[in-house]
């Protein structure tokens, strides 16, 4: 197919049809609301579902009916729809089901605003409702790797009876960029053991979350647990620019990240050898790959749309082998590469240290410049 | 249960629709009544293959265990929005949700109101025992003026806990509820007619003429602290003056059906 | 090789339409290219700006904080970037919605009276094309004034086909003003 300049919401919206969507259920949310307003006209002319919800209570659980039906069935929403989801995500997530999930993040918390940011990176990676369970998390950088991961991200669900979330930004959604869609894929139901589309010359089944019998429970987490090992295993995926020969490294994933790319070709312009690293799947994360660099490289510069929320995991994974600096710009403010680059300049300059706490000093010099 | 046999002709046996589990549900409780009636409607409708129930949460999130089709337990009062996405997906299957007051009318007001208005193609069976039973007997959005529960020690007072809501009557003012109906399981008149209207409601499914809503007054002699006796004398006494039986809601389509 | 281009006016302006159409001949001319909007929670009035980056190689940062050129279409634009344009680089200047001229000695300034020429050519909503071609005149490294008609006739709306030949007319005649 040819490329075509698509809006990053419009393209998730039409890869996820293309990739067999069945039925969708949403409610009008800033920077995501293409996406329903595009699914709106185009699930019904192909004779699929599609319900504006009430709330976005009811469209996860409208996602959780159909999921159990062993359909493909999607929501989206933007951070302050999908706090409001969580409860049934935990509920899906209990209940083994795949569905898929995208988050346009917005500034928060509250009500914040309608623009950029990535603050939900905990909410999804760490959080999203109660219980052990762990949701796969893509996260593009640009309308091309929205596509291509919103497809992903169903096969993924599917594969590991899992919800797997497209986290992208309102930059991400807004933004026109030449782009390909896939091929059409046929519709149709999974073919499982466990689907509940009526008890036709079978046995009963049932789909639920409640074990009420504690040892039971336990081993429907530890199921959990085993397949995100699997998941873990199989799915990480990232991509590295200039890293091979570099002394430095950035980290920073989706805008956060593409944006470190500007900056770090701006430095390697001017010699400093700096390289980035861009996980594609924040959840699981990319550690080995990340452990590989910060053994390789003199320091780490950790770039994000939120107060280092991926830090602390970068922090964890590197465990104090290698001097880690913050940079962040907060509540929906894009950061320029610019600011970037004198990160990056700061970094090579030194002295670095594996002492203290990198988000504190960043702090001391936001506090300072502004 | 074992099927009793008069010259060897079976007059009562347990509905195919209903699985040999023993319930949970207490002595003399009206959620074994209403499961039958269910199942038997469902197995004179031959349906049993063709149907998704969607438990709710509360005395009545075991009815998975008891009814032999496909089943799906929903989260807190948000059975509508799940049953819509099962309808959604599975547009000639028969969906409906089993729930109770605190779900439907307190938690899931939003749901249960919006499937209503979107005229949502399923069936929603709505269990009105005034009072949260599974969680020891709280006062429920159906408690009456006076009622004491473990929440309202002293009998509810309107003053600070404001007024019962009345689920038939503010479902049935919605455009898109087709079938909304209150009966009564304190009698076999009363339990006849219920059923008559459970069979209405999936006939309206089946054919296709949208949502139907059937409220079915309960007892709950543990957590109302009566005998069963005294029960079904207080729902008729205090629950059927408040909740009056009748049809709320029966569209022009509805009128005309015939089965 | 990128450039960065911020349009920027009143809501109603036209200047997303005329990102996206500049996005469109770079796309056409296979090159890299994204357009942002910057968007406010209100459906109407208020500025409208996007930018558009064109590159040769994979895009970095959607936004620039000094980008190569800017079309300011009034003067609240005109006040916010003719300070943060890079040295050298290209500033196209509404001076139909403006009252005053750019202070700047180290960038290229091109001065035309969009509104009036585009009310000369059919209506005051050709003001974005004079604007574009005005810019394409005077930085043709970026995308080529050929690269952008063809575009323009390949992706202007099947609705708004009668007013093409209006739209080629106004990118050339925009086009034909060069930099003081």
């Amino acid at each position: 197919m040819a490329r075509q300049l698509l809006k990053g919401n419009e393209a998730v919206a039409e890869a996820a049809v293309r990739a067999g969507l069945q039925s969708y259920f949403g409610y009008p949310i800033t920077p995501q609301t293409e996406l329903l307003e595009y699914l709106s006209h185009r699930m019904p002319e192909l004779g699929r579902g599609f319900v504006q919800a009430e709330s976005e209570l009811g469209a996860v659980n409208m996602v959780y009916g159909a999921a159990c039906t062993g359909a493909r069935t999607m929501s989206s929403s933007s951070s302050p729809g999908v706090s409001l989801m969580l409860e049934g995500l935990s509920y899906i997530a209990g209940t083994e089901l795949p569905a898929v999930l995208v988050d346009v993040m917005r500034g928060g918390p509250g009500l914040g605003n309608i623009s950029p940011s990535q603050q939900d990176y905990n909410q999804i990676v760490h959080g999203g409702g109660h219980g052990d369970f762990k949701m796969i998390a893509l996260a593009p950088c640009s309308v091309q790797e929205s596509i291509d991961l919103t497809v992903l991200a169903f096969d993924l669900a599917e594969k590991y009876r899992s919800i797997a979330v497209v986290l992208t930004d309102g930059s991400i959604g807004q933004m026109m960029e030449p782009a390909e869609l896939p091929e059409m894929r046929p519709v149709k139901f999974m073919d499982t053991d466990w689907a509940v589309r009526g008890a036709e010359g079978r046995d009963r089944r049932f789909l639920s979350s409640i074990y009420l019998d504690p040892p039971q429970e336990e081993q429907a987490n530890l199921r959990m647990a085993r397949r995100w090992e699997e998941i873990e295993a199989n799915e990480v995926r990232f991509k590295e620019y200039y890293l091979d020969d570099a002394d430095f490294a950035v980290v920073g994933f989706g805008s956060a990240g593409r944006i470190a790319l500007s900056a770090v070709r701006q430095a390697r312009a001017e010699g400093i050898k700096v390289g980035l690293l861009r996980p594609i799947t924040v959840n699981p994360f990319p550690a080995k790959v990340l452990k590989e660099v910060a053994k390789k490289v003199q320091g780490m510069l950790v770039v994000e749309m939120n107060a280092g929320q991926m830090l602390d995991d970068v922090i964890r994974i590197t465990n104090n082998c290698v001097p880690i600096e913050f940079f962040a710009r907060l509540g929906g403010v894009m950061p320029f590469p610019e600011e970037v680059l004198v990160e990056i300049h700061r970094l090579a300059k030194g002295p670095l240290t594996t002492e203290g706490d990198p988000r504190s000093r960043w702090l001391k010099r936001a506090s300072a410049a502004r | 249960m074992v099927a009793p046999e008069t010259q060897g002709q079976k007059v009562y046996s347990r509905p195919e629709s209903l699985t040999v589990t023993p319930t949970h549900y207490c002595p003399g409780c009206t959620h074994g009544v209403a499961h039958r009636l269910v199942a038997e409607v469902i197995d004179e409708m031959k349906l049993r293959e063709r149907t998704i129930g969607v438990a709710s949460v509360g005395c009545s999130v075991f009815a998975y265990n008891y009814f032999d089709f496909d089943f799906v337990q929903s989260p807190h009062g948000r059975a509508p929005a799940m049953a819509t996405g099962v309808k959604r997906t599975l547009p000639d299957k028969i969906v409906f949700t089993y729930q109770g007051d605190g779900d439907l009318a307190s938690i899931g007001m939003g749901e249960i109101v919006h499937a209503a208005a979107r005229g949502e193609n399923i069936t929603v069976i709505f269990v009105n025992n005034t009072n949260y039973g599974m969680t020891g007997g709280q006062m429920a959005p159906t408690t009456l003026p006076g009622q004491k529960t473990s929440t309202s020690v002293n009998g509810r007072d309107v003053e600070t806990q404001g007024f019962p809501i009345r689920a038939s009557e503010l479902i049935a003012t919605l455009d898109g509820a087709s079938y909304v109906v209150r009966r009564s399981l304190n009698d076999p008149k009363n339990i006849r007619q219920a059923k008559k209207a459970l069979r209405t409601a999936f006939e309206v499914q089946q054919r296709g003429l949208g949502f139907s809503f059937v409220e079915l007054l309960s007892i709950c002699p543990t957590n109302w602290g009566m005998t069963p006796t005294q029960s079904i004398q207080w729902l008729e006494e205090k629950m059927m003056p408040f909740y009056q039986l009748g049809d709320y809601k029966i569209s022009q389509a509805v009128a005309g059906l015939k089965f | 090789m990128q450039t960065e281009v911020i349009i920027s006016g009143f809501g109603g302006q036209g200047t997303l339409f005329a990102g996206q159409m500049l996005s469109y001949a770079a796309m056409d001319a296979g090159k890299e290219v994204t357009w942002i909007p910057s968007y406010g929670p209100e459906m109407r009035g208020g500025t409208a700006n996007c930018t558009v980056v064109v590159s040769d190689e994979e895009i970095g940062s959607p936004l620039a904080r000094n980008p190569k050129a800017a079309i300011v279409m009034n003067l609240p634009s005109l006040d916010k970037y003719e300070p943060l344009l890079q040295p050298g680089g290209v500033l196209v200047v509404n001076t139909s919605m403006v009252n005053r001229e750019p202070t700047r000695k180290d960038i290229k300034v091109v001065l035309l009276p969009a509104n009036d020429i585009a009310e000369k050519l059919g209506g005051q909503r050709l003001a974005n094309m004079v604007m574009l071609g005005a810019l394409l005149g005077n930085l043709p490294t970026m995308v080529t004034l050929e690269d952008l008609e063809a575009a323009v006739k390949a992706h202007l709306p099947a609705r708004h086909q009668k007013f093409l030949p209006a739209n080629l007319t106004a990118i050339r005649e925009g086009a034909a003003v060069k930099a003081q």
